[in-house]
């Protein structure tokens, strides 16, 4: 009897993940974009169970009960990875209180956290769902002083458990908005950051009780905070532009050679395209900056990004914050490809495109294979397109996080409701809800 | 106002959207002299078309700018004027080069009517920071030209990559009456005077809502309220009405410009944003006398399309801005679907250096928001939104802004559908005259400020 009882439970337990549940779905026949670089396949299957990828290609059998949607005539995909974004920091930019994107007056920096001020009712976050962005990075800005704080990453389910990791990076500015915070030069900046390196070091190979050098200037949460980051258990995100400001961050490896450096902003990256490859240090860019709107950008061009991934370099499409909404990725995809069709210009494929808005971002930001990938055992973030979603007249039909099927709720969703047609006839538009 | 200074190295577009509605702007220049007091137009343009080659696209698909779309047309242009459009069987004259455009596709020059190109140039430093007179909440005496900086690069770019062939320079929305705005050719020229729009008439630009208020409210000063705002507008109106039935012995260039509003010769070109202060500027230019053409950023259109189309004022809005400021809250991507539904006059405008290169793919965005909740515009119509209607904005649509005989021979060839995002142009004609060609490095501007710079000539 006893082994009858424990074989079924054995049984149950093995049973248990594949039985059907709000986390299953499959997409069926559908074209298929895995994130992965490859090109798409048509007529493929999407298997998320228990919220986790199982399978996704040709050939894929859906097991009984397990929700379908056929995908005929759809597009299929991993969630968009924003990264670097300021979601669920402002509501309205221009509106000082309901903005925790940067703490000018803050006695802190390196120790500033966005996790307490993340806030998963935002509505651009909202709006980014809608848009097919299902994980991204959060990062605060740059205050006071070259340290910005730690940014999280975090996935855009419409539900309370935002962060999926915290204080996964710290941002520092050098370059020309590093000068001015250092004190109105690329050489305090420079002396700046490494004097926090140091002051970290200290501080980290000292008994709790010791005292700190008398000259100190970061506070003992700053330099606390700057710990991990000398070891390299938290990435260092560093942003610069010019072509020289870049060559100076990658000198800081033989320095502090733990450091894991990615590189942000970098639109004179094609300029040092082999130097970064070399080195290993992976990009964020925006990658349609082509004017010389700073003197650290004369040499900005569109074909940035396709001039350095020729070269060898990791770049993912980011910097998500103010006006560049996140779900604007796909059209910024969509035009490096376009650049493949202009003479003289450096573009990327098709597939290479999707995958600097989705597996290249999540490798950069450490959930390589994890996030903005259909593999077996990533996360059941699938997003089905009415098209090729890297299109202009694309969106998508449905969104899925951890498997779980997404609200396309919002207040703009709710204000195109109430103003689709104007007939006040019988009572005003405010009763309209 | 706190964020300005790190966000803007960090994002380009955030950077554009603090100076253009945040920043008050730096002092402009002192002008010289006055005018001249005469009838002789005073700055008046100096533009000449460059010379063009009689030119035959045959082939495309051909959208006229006004709705029209012909397959396999074929478009005929010589000394800077369209000869005739019309189907595959038109036929071409002697002398004409014979441009292929199979599978392409052939529109007007595209046109913003809404740029600060030249007045708040790249590189975006202080020193070339010129759009807002923001010194007193009403400047109608200055002009955008007396800005503009030829050698922007921004010009290049849009040329290039948004086959832009005109825009409308505006002043600032700092102040309530920001002065008076310049219509350019898109042409590289070492003075403004050589990129004027011949003919084309200034327009006013004006301001409502939260900067004005705000930019002159933080000094203690007048206005500081929405009710400010239209005080300090009524009163200036009365004082240039005084002005106009007076005898105008001495000359006053601020009230000359409102005067001329006043005739109708100048046009208003309205930054407004929500429903309810577009209604209450509606009802000021009946009081005063004026017309408003057009409200620009208007993300709230949708919500009073019927009354903008009885008032046929357009609105010149952005495809999906919204939320960076509080009077931004209630943009939504369908706002344009939903004007042109109601039947009133859309127009896709930048305001950003990045955008203008663009408005096709901001078009296309809002056409496809249309789509998604029921609203089918045609693609021919669409085009409309940065061409033919942007020129009805600005005041120019009896010159360009469409492909019909007669007007002005500017032409985008597109490598693609101009509604995609993987279409370029690839040919742009100003005045019939080629000005850029994607498949001749050579027929590329680089503007002075670029020469000899890192990516000097680069594709960009």
């Amino acid at each position: 009897m006893s082994r009858i009882l424990a074989f079924s439970a054995s049984l149950a337990a093995i049973a248990a993940p594949l039985a059907a549940s709000a986390q299953d779905l499959a997409v069926t026949n559908a074209t298929l974009a895995t994130g992965d670089g490859s090109e798409p396949i048509e007529g493929a299957t999407v298997l998320v169970q228990g919220g986790k990828v199982v399978a996704a290609g040709v050939g894929i059998a859906v097991p009984a009960g397990v929700e379908t949607v056929d995908g005929t005539g759809k597009w299929v995909t991993p969630g968009i990875f924003a990264a670097v974004s300021d979601m669920g920091l402002w509501d309205v930019q221009a509106v000082g209180d309901s903005n925790d994107l940067s703490a000018d007056k803050s006695p802190f920096n390196a120790s500033l956290d966005v996790v307490p001020a993340l806030n998963p009712a935002n509505e651009h976050i909202a709006v980014s769902r809608e848009g097919g962005v299902t994980r991204a990075s959060v990062t605060p800005f740059p205050g006071n002083a070259i340290f910005a704080g730690q940014g999280a990453l975090i996935d855009l389910g419409a539900d309370a458990a935002l962060v999926d990791k915290p204080r996964a990076f710290q941002l520092v500015v050098l370059g020309e908005g590093g000068a001015r915070e250092a004190g109105g030069s690329r050489m305090a900046a420079h002396v700046t950051l490494r004097n926090a390196l140091r002051e970290a070091k200290a501080l980290a190979g000292a008994s709790a009780s010791a005292e700190r050098a008398s000259d100190a200037l970061l506070t003992h949460a700053d330099a606390a905070a700057l710990a991990p980051v000398l070891s390299g258990e938290q990435a260092l995100y560093v942003h610069v532009e010019r072509a020289s400001d870049i060559r100076a961050v990658l000198a800081l490896k033989s320095e502090f050679p733990a450091l894991k450096l990615v590189l942000i902003g970098a639109s004179e990256g094609w300029m040092v395209a082999s130097e970064i490859a070399a080195s290993g240090v992976p990009v964020l860019t925006m990658p349609l900056r082509d004017l010389p709107e700073q003197f650290e950008v004369l040499g900005a061009t569109q074909s940035n990004v396709g001039r350095m991934v020729k070269a060898g370099v990791k770049v993912g499409i980011g910097l998500f914050a103010g006006d560049n909404q996140p779900r604007r990725a796909t059209e910024q995809a969509g035009n490096l490809v376009a650049l493949t069709k202009l003479p003289g210009a450096s573009g990327l494929t098709w597939a290479q495109a999707f995958a600097a808005i989705t597996s290249i971002p999540a490798e950069i930001s450490g959930m390589g294979g994890k996030e903005g990938v259909l593999a077996p055992g990533a996360v059941g973030d699938v997003v089905i397109w009415d098209g090729d979603p890297l299109e202009l007249s694309s969106a998508p039909d449905a969104v899925y996080i951890d498997g779980v099927k997404q609200p396309f709720d919002s207040h703009q969703a709710r204000l195109r409701e109430r103003y689709k047609d104007l007939d006040r006839t019988y009572l005003p538009k405010a009763y309209a809800w | 106002m706190r964020m300005t200074s790190q966000i803007g190295r960090l994002s380009s577009a955030l950077a554009l959207t603090l100076a253009l509605t945040l920043a008050p702007g730096a002092q402009a220049k002192k002008k010289d002299k006055d005018a001249e007091a005469s009838h002789e137009v005073p700055y008046a343009s100096t533009y000449k078309a460059y010379p063009g080659r009689p030119t035959a696209l045959v082939g495309a698909t051909l959208y006229d700018g006004r709705g029209g779309r012909i397959d396999n047309g074929t478009l005929l242009f010589a000394e800077g004027k369209v000869v005739a459009v019309g189907a595959s069987d038109l036929a071409i004259p002697e002398g004409y080069d014979r441009i292929d455009g199979t599978g392409k596709f052939v529109t007007p020059g595209v046109i913003d009517a809404h740029s600060h190109l030249g007045d708040y140039a790249s590189p975006g430093v202080d020193a070339n920071s010129d759009g807002n007179e923001a010194t007193a909440p009403t400047t109608p005496d200055v002009w955008a030209e007396h800005s503009v900086w030829p050698q922007d690069p921004g010009f290049s770019r849009a040329l290039a990559n948004g086959g832009v062939t005109s825009l409308l320079i505006l002043p600032g929305s700092a102040n309530l009456m920001g002065g008076r705005s310049v219509m350019l050719k898109n042409v590289p020229a070492i003075t403004v005077q050589q990129m004027k729009f011949p003919g084309a008439p200034y327009s006013l630009k004006m301001a409502c809502g939260e900067n004005p208020k705000r930019v002159y409210g933080s000094r203690g000063m007048k206005p500081s309220t929405r009710m400010g705002n239209f005080a300090v507008n009524r009163q200036t109106w009365i004082d240039a009405k005084a002005y106009m039935e007076g005898d105008h012995e001495k000359r006053d260039l601020a009230k000359e410009t409102l005067e001329g509003v006043l005739k109708g010769e100048i046009l208003v070109q309205n930054h407004c944003y929500r429903a309810e202060e577009m209604a209450l500027v509606l009802d000021m230019a009946k009081e005063a006398g004026y017309k408003v053409t057009t409200f620009h950023h208007a993300v709230e259109s949708y919500k009073i399309a019927d009354m903008l189309r009885e008032a046929d004022v357009c609105s010149a809005v952005w495809a999906d801005w919204y939320g960076f400021k509080m009077e931004a809250y209630d943009g939504i991507p369908e706002n344009a679907a939903l004007i042109a539904k109601e039947g009133a006059c859309v127009v896709i405008h930048s305001d950003d250096q990045n955008g203008i290169q663009r408005l096709n793919q901001a078009a296309a965005k809002a056409q496809a928001s249309g789509r998604r909740m029921g609203i089918d515009i045609p693609d021919a119509q669409v085009i409309s939104w940065f061409t033919y209607n942007a020129a009805k904005a600005a005041g120019i649509s009896d010159q360009t802004g469409s492909l019909e005989e007669g007007k002005m021979a500017d032409v985008v060839l597109w490598n693609g559908d101009p509604l995609s995002v993987y279409t370029r142009p690839e040919k742009v004609w100003v005045d019939g005259a080629m000005l850029f060609d994607a498949t001749n490095p050579r027929m590329r501007p680089v503007s002075d400020f670029e020469l000899g710079q890192p990516g000097e000539g680069d594709v960009k």
